[in-house]
């Protein structure tokens, strides 16, 4: 099994690199058709990865101890802003990098990364364990799935409750007169779950019809906030600032989150639910650099990211869903996140193609 | 000459003894020489890192970036909040900036200080404070980003125009009115001439520093108020749209670049050589009049609204726990985020931000003291090598960030990942601040002194070791320490130069805010309080420095 | 024949220090009184009571019956002339001298004649568009002259007007000062801590310590 493993991963990996004609260049020695599919050694002198990653990263101190005393390599962990900061900022420096490894692209930075020839690929060890429909969003392995969460639209129902309103239940209901002026959500040129929020209605609607749905969200007095921290604490009822609005755009994980960050004595249910249709998925990756000078290094941290240890501690560390398959999950996710059934995706690459016409389109719609 | 004040002047005005031809003694070296270090710094590490990536990002889609209507909207947006923003704080300071300078009262200069402090406030600091002073409904808006903008720059007209207000011969005026001038009729006839080029020059630096603006905006501001800066941050940061960012970069500089000339030529033109009084304390008057005593009343009342209350709310919020008061915000610093990779210890953050301060004070004064002499001595080209010193202060943090960033990305100047990066940049915003407090210094020194120590056998080293050296170790002093405080409250440039050490203050309080949850959002108010305090105390030590200025010359 | 001004008792502090206990003076109609004495004793301050420049902590100034107290300087018609000649900066020879004739609301073209008239009155007849800093120092403080003289005050005060000229100079103005101001009919008080300054510009020459003490003013 191992064997027929290495030889599908070498052919594939031969091919892209043939595609990619003059690719790494004079990047590290090490990346041969041969061995991009081999597991790196299993422990290492010592050496330090400087692993790239956004600023909602994290990782319990006890995980990442482990996994040094057992290889013997030391992560440095560099945070430089959100997700698509990091990544323009890997882009710029292609083939040059900063650091070994980067953790924090998503779907809708993806295609970018990939146009930028950002990664070496790598096929990490355990992604036969990722969930299949992650996996299959890189066929060429250029990164690897860690996490997954889902931006949703999320409902104060304390608030419904003393209203006596019933909560809206689909993307269209939230044009419903009845909920005029309770909903705030963030601006998709500045905030990651405002894109996640303006692709779903994409997605949903088409091309076409999204600009409508937004100025009826727009004539139904649809707030905007810059950032999710506006959004969730400052305006939404829910939040810890006080604010108003029963009806915010955030994430799937928002309830458990509730309870955690709650002060003691820890309430036993959240005061927020999610509103299950209109989810969109965020899948997050993480790659090897292309140019690092600690390749081997750097897939082993690759794979220690899908171990069952670190995904174990994904979900309380960074609050989204571990990407490998049975893991399991802290209580308060089990019995509090949502997991939508069928959240709405687009491919990354018409997302990187009308990322920008879309936000601008909007912006016009919306803000002006 | 009041140093700290007379600050920010670039021109005060043209002394009498300037078309006297400079004669060997009064200059210590050549003023080429003094340049070659301040140029060979800003070229290294501005001028080249900003064309590179402007270069990168330009091209045929830049032109298209400017043919859309939203890019001119941002423009206009952007030039008009900057325009609101000086002409609203011109109206507020000016009646402070002559109550602070030109009356006597008990707890004047603790008032003065009191008023400084917002200016080397860190930018986010300040956006949390009004935040947690105004109400809900003003966040986002236009009115906020205001009234941040006249809180910050209320110092630069109190100190810049106050300061020549404070060294303006009363007797003007007093001939004036014995001459039947009514109050009115003075001050729009003699006192408004002769202030006119402080004005001019504060109303300079207010718009340089409200166009720029960037972390009041992005804080305070909305969706709807995009500023250039903001823009071009999303463009670079967010969208990877280095055409049109580079476009929108050009246009900053070019803009910017053009205010300043004019301004600087303008003030030049206008300035007026007046006899200026040696020493201000001279000049101050008892406030006795009821018209006076009400203009001083109503002076303290907008410090204490404008500028004690924001800083008072700041404090107060970080002690607010559930409706309550208590000490939960603080405590929580050191455990928050304890046992994860996240986990950034307040002590850390606060010794990574006085190293970096420590640092980038001591190269921009070394940098900044040897541009003011070099513009101070030049027969020629003064004030272009002022305007290109002054220039990294209007170009956008994100430019020059990324632009380090690819520019020092190969052997042997990789410089990324080195901890000199982030002081570096904090030295690119210091040094123009450590030039406009030196120069004034420079040119007021009277260069007969220095021939008179010729003509008792000095060389002109030492002649000018004897008369300017002792007034230009003062004013370095105090701008070490506006360099120093600048450094603690960075926030743009150091955002962008990532490190794996501990984050600085300003960094660290921005990356709670985006936290779930009450309690980030309260450490992040206690560290604020932190920092606040720590620049208020620089602030304040510098200003005993100043105590003992009056009159040495 | 009752005093053109009177000043009664006034008291003035700085700081805590006295530095005019109960002063009181009174100046003819037509007289040109030189008031002696030593540096920081006070008679600068004294002439800024006068001009309504500065408030005494007590005391009273008349003009004739009139009482000044609540009057401010602008409308007290009493020139000043300093030892700089302060003439403003940003405005050439004529505008300067102008200034009082203006703020009367005198027209343009009416306060330009008379400023030829006083420019000549001064020796300095066709100087009206020089700017102020080129004149010299003995003809700025002429300018400055014709500019306290211009709109035609009530009472001319002096503070050591020529301190900053050399001697020869200083001899010749103080004769001239005295003529030009017998001439317009002008009472005045020139300060000065020069005694032959004194003796050849006033009429009557006092001490500054003779007038305090409170009392009668001395005639």
């Amino acid at each position: 099994m191992r064997r027929l493993t290495f030889v599908f991963g070498a052919t594939v990996s031969a091919l892209l690199l043939a595609a990619c004609a003059g690719g790494s260049g004079g990047g590290t020695a090490a990346s041969t058709a041969a061995d991009v599919g081999s597991p790196p050694a299993a422990s290492f002198a010592p050496v330090t990865v400087t692993l790239l990653a956004h600023d909602s990263f994290a990782v319990t101190q006890k995980v990442l101890d482990a996994f040094t005393a057992r290889t013997g390599i030391t992560v440095k962990v560099v945070t430089g802003g959100d997700a698509g900061e990091v990544v323009n900022k890997a882009v710029l420096t292609a083939g040059n990098p900063e650091g070994d490894v980067l953790f924090g692209v998503d779907n809708t930075l993806l295609s970018r990364a990939l146009d930028a020839r950002l990664f070496a690929p790598y096929r990490a060890q355990a992604l036969g364990e990722v969930r299949p429909e992650l996996a299959a969003l890189v066929p060429g392995y250029a990164v690897t799935p860690i996490d997954y969460g889902d931006v949703c639209v999320n409902l104060d129902d304390r608030w419904f409750a003393a209203h006596g309103v019933l909560p809206p239940q689909t993307l269209a209901d939230l044009t419903d007169p009845k909920y005029k002026g309770l909903l705030v959500v963030e601006n998709p040129a500045t905030s990651s779950p405002g894109l996640a929020f303006l692709l779903a209605t994409i997605a949903r609607y088409g091309d076409s019809g999204y600009l409508d749905y937004w100025k009826q969200l727009r004539a139904n007095g649809v707030q905007v906030v810059n950032g999710w921290t506006e959004a969730y604490e400052g305006a939404f009822s829910g939040g810890s600032q006080g604010g108003t609005k029963p009806i915010v755009v955030s994430y799937a994980s928002s309830p458990p989150a509730e309870i955690v960050y709650a002060k003691d004595p820890k309430p036993t249910r959240p005061s927020t639910s999610v509103m299950s249709d209109g989810c969109f998925r965020q899948v997050e990756f993480a790659g090897v650099l292309r140019g690092t000078e600690h390749e081997q290094a750097a897939r082993a941290v690759v794979d220690w990211m899908l171990t069952a240890a670190f995904q174990a501690d994904v979900p309380l560390s960074m609050f989204v869903f571990p990407a490998r398959a049975g893991t399991p999950l802290p209580e308060v996710f089990q019995k509090f996140a949502a997991t939508p059934k069928q959240p709405l995706t687009l491919p990354p690459a018409d997302i990187a193609k009308n990322r920008q016409r879309w936000v601008d389109d909007w912006t016009s719609a919306v803000l002006r | 000459m009041d140093v700290g004040g007379a600050a920010l002047t670039s021109v005060l005005a043209p002394d009498p003894v300037r078309s006297e031809t400079p004669t060997a003694v009064s200059r210590p070296l050549p003023a080429w020489l003094l340049a070659i270090v301040p140029l060979a710094f800003l070229a290294l590490f501005f001028g080249w890192p900003v064309v590179r990536i402007i270069a990168r990002g330009l091209s045929s889609e830049s032109l298209q970036v400017l043919s859309r209507p939203e890019t001119w909207r941002v423009i206009g947006f952007t030039f008009g909040q900057a325009v609101l923003s000086t002409v609203l704080t011109l109206l507020v300071g000016l009646p402070g900036a002559y109550v602070l300078n030109r009356y006597a009262f008990p707890g004047r200069r603790l008032l003065l200080a009191v008023a400084t402090v917002p200016f080397v406030l860190p930018t986010v600091v300040v956006g949390l404070a009004f935040r947690a002073l105004l109400p809900a409904a003003w966040v986002g808006t236009l009115g906020a980003i205001l009234v941040a903008h006249v809180f910050f720059n209320y110092a630069v007209v109190v100190r810049v125009v106050g300061s020549l207000w404070a060294h303006i011969d009363p007797r003007y005026e007093q001939a004036a009115r014995t001459l039947g001038g009514s109050p009115w009729r003075v001050l729009r006839t003699v006192t408004w001439p002769l202030l006119r080029p402080a004005v001019l020059a504060a109303a300079a630096l207010v718009f340089l520093f409200t166009f720029t603006s960037f972390g009041v905006v992005l804080v305070l501001g909305g969706p709807t108020t995009v500023t250039l800066e903001v823009e071009i941050y999303q463009r670079t940061a967010q969208l990877l749209d280095l055409a049109g960012a580079s476009a929108l970069a050009v246009l900053q500089i070019a803009g910017l670049g053009l205010v300043l000339l004019v301004s600087a030529s303008l003030q030049s033109r206008l300035a007026v050589g007046q006899k200026l009084r040696a020493d201000p304390t001279e000049t101050l008057v008892r406030p006795r009049r009821p018209g006076q005593r009400l203009l001083f009343a109503g002076v303290l009342a907008t410090i204490l609204v404008l500028l004690v209350a924001p800083m008072a709310a700041l404090v107060l919020r970080s002690v607010r726990v559930d409706g309550g008061w208590g000490l939960d915000w603080w405590r929580a610093l050191d455990s928050i985020d304890a046992g994860t990779t996240r986990y950034a210890p307040p002590l850390a953050s606060l010794r990574v931000s006085l190293t970096y301060a420590v640092v980038a004070a001591v190269l921009a004064v070394l940098i900044g003291g040897l541009a003011a002499m070099a513009v101070a001595y030049a027969r020629r080209g003064a004030r272009l090598l002022d305007t290109a010193v002054m220039l990294p202060l209007g170009t956008s943090a994100v430019t020059v960030g990324f632009g380090l960033l690819i520019t020092f990305a190969q052997a042997p100047l990789d410089l990324r990942g080195s901890w000199i990066m982030v002081p570096l940049g904090h030295t690119l915003i210091a040094v123009p601040l450590v030039l406009r407090t030196v120069l004034p210094v420079l040119r007021s020194v009277d260069p007969r002194l220095r021939q008179v120590a010729g003509s008792l056998g000095a060389g002109p080293l030492r002649a000018w070791s004897t008369v300017d050296l002792p007034l230009l170790s003062r004013a370095l002093g105090i701008a070490a320490g506006f360099a120093f405080a600048v450094s603690l409250g960075e926030f743009g440039a150091t955002a962008f130069l990532a490190r794996s050490d501990a984050p600085t203050l300003p960094v660290q309080i921005v990356r709670l805010l985006g936290r779930p949850g009450a309690q980030p959002y309260g450490a992040a108010m206690a560290l604020a309080t932190v920092l606040m305090v720590v620049t208020a105390a620089v602030m304040l030590s510098t200003e005993r420095l100043r105590r003992g200025h009056a009159g040495q010359m | 024949m009752t005093a053109a001004l009177t000043v009664s008792d006034v008291t003035v502090y700085y700081g805590e220090r006295l530095l005019l206990d109960r002063v009181g003076l009174a100046v003819q109609p037509d007289e040109v009184v030189c008031l002696l004495g030593p540096s920081g004793s006070g008679k600068s301050t004294l002439l800024q009571v006068i001009a309504g420049l500065q408030v005494p902590a007590s005391g009273r100034i008349r003009w004739y019956d009139e009482d000044l107290t609540a009057v401010p300087t602008h409308r007290r018609g009493f020139g000043l002339v300093f030892q700089d000649p302060l003439l403003f900066p940003h405005l050439d020879v004529g505008r300067n001298v102008a200034y009082g004739l203006r703020a009367a609301g005198m027209p343009r073209t009416e306060a330009a004649d008379r400023v030829e008239d006083l420019l000549a009155l001064v020796d300095l007849a066709g100087c009206a568009r020089r700017r102020a800093v080129t004149l010299s120092g003995g003809e700025a403080q002429r300018v400055a002259l014709a500019r306290a003289l211009a709109p035609n005050p009530r009472l001319l005060l002096l503070d050591e007007p020529f301190g900053a000229l050399d001697r020869e100079l200083r001899d010749r103005l103080a004769v001239d000062v005295r003529a030009l101001l017998h001439r317009l009919g002008t009472p005045a008080i020139h300060v000065t801590h020069d005694i032959v300054e004194a003796q050849l510009v006033g009429d009557r020459v006092v001490r500054l310590a003779d007038l305090t003490g409170g009392g009668c003013a001395p005639v």
